[in-house]
């Protein structure tokens, strides 16, 4: 059975936001394109067990953030990074997709533990509920809940934030400069 | 004089409670992230895929372009 227009439209809708998960989990455009790619192969592929009525979004999200599981697994297998080689790849960041104003942000979130940066990013960004996002990630709400509040206080502890003045790119050097005028 | 910058330690631990300004300015630097992102759109490197879906012929996907898609996936993921 073909997918209706209205399932088609849907997929096509949520393709950037998908995106961006992707991209906020691995951390690497490259790498995210490819998990993305494979995410879409395989939701084309089965596009007749989505169920149309329910969320499309979440039905994409599980399928990558599966993907994105089993290949982390199986890197870390893999893997050993004696020399640093992989973490280095994982360094590298297009230009024009970095801005340099996320950049401290974006190596807080790679400090994350899998499961609590993901929890972050789909409630955070994503605009999932908590049961959606516990749906998505096969756990109970009451768990979504812990990871995205223990990786709110992990980001800011990364950044060294106390209040919203400390927040953004520049704030080592205004402390400086305010610790020297005192 | 350095003692300031020296003090800067995070209140919130173990069981602490995170200021709700700064858990705001996180979120709100998270979406501004992720919104970045969003608007870049899709790279080309997608457009033969989602084509598929944006003018489907009589029958977009049947059973054998769903097999194809199976294989080539599988190829992909070596």
């Amino acid at each position: 059975m073909a997918p209706t227009r209205t399932v088609r439209e849907e997929l096509l809708a949520a393709v950037p936001s998908l995106r961006a998960f992707a991209i906020s989990l691995c951390g690497n455009v490259d790498q995210a394109d490819d998990l993305l790619q494979e995410t879409l192969y395989r939701a084309l592929a089965n596009i007749n067990s989505f169920q149309p009525g329910t969320n499309m979004s979440a039905w994409l999200f599980t399928i990558l953030r599966n993907l994105f599981r089993s290949d982390y697994r199986k890197r870390r297998r893999e893997v050993e990074d004696a020399d640093g080689s992989y973490a280095e790849s994982l360094k590298s960041y297009p230009e024009q997709e970095g801005k340099v104003e996320f950049e401290e942000l974006r190596q807080a979130l790679k400090k994350l533990p899998p499961d609590q940066r993901e929890a972050l990013i789909l409630i955070g960004a994503s605009g999932f509920s908590y049961e959606e996002a516990a749906k998505i990630c096969d756990c109970a709400v009451g768990t979504i809940k812990s990871r995205v509040n223990r990786a709110r206080t992990r980001i800011a502890e990364l950044l060294s934030i106390n209040s919203v003045e400390d927040f953004g790119p520049d704030h080592t050097t205004r402390a400086v400069v305010a610790g020297t005028r005192r | 004089m350095q003692m300031s910058v020296m003090q800067r330690k995070p209140r919130a631990g173990r069981g602490g409670k995170l200021n709700p300004d700064v858990q705001g300015k996180i979120g709100q630097q998270l979406r501004a992230m992720y919104d970045d992102v969003v608007k870049e759109g899709v790279p080309d490197r997608f457009a033969d895929l989602l084509r598929q879906l944006e003018e489907p012929k009589d029958k977009p996907l049947d059973a054998n372009q769903s097999a194809q898609l199976d294989q080539r996936s599988d190829k992909e993921r070596g």
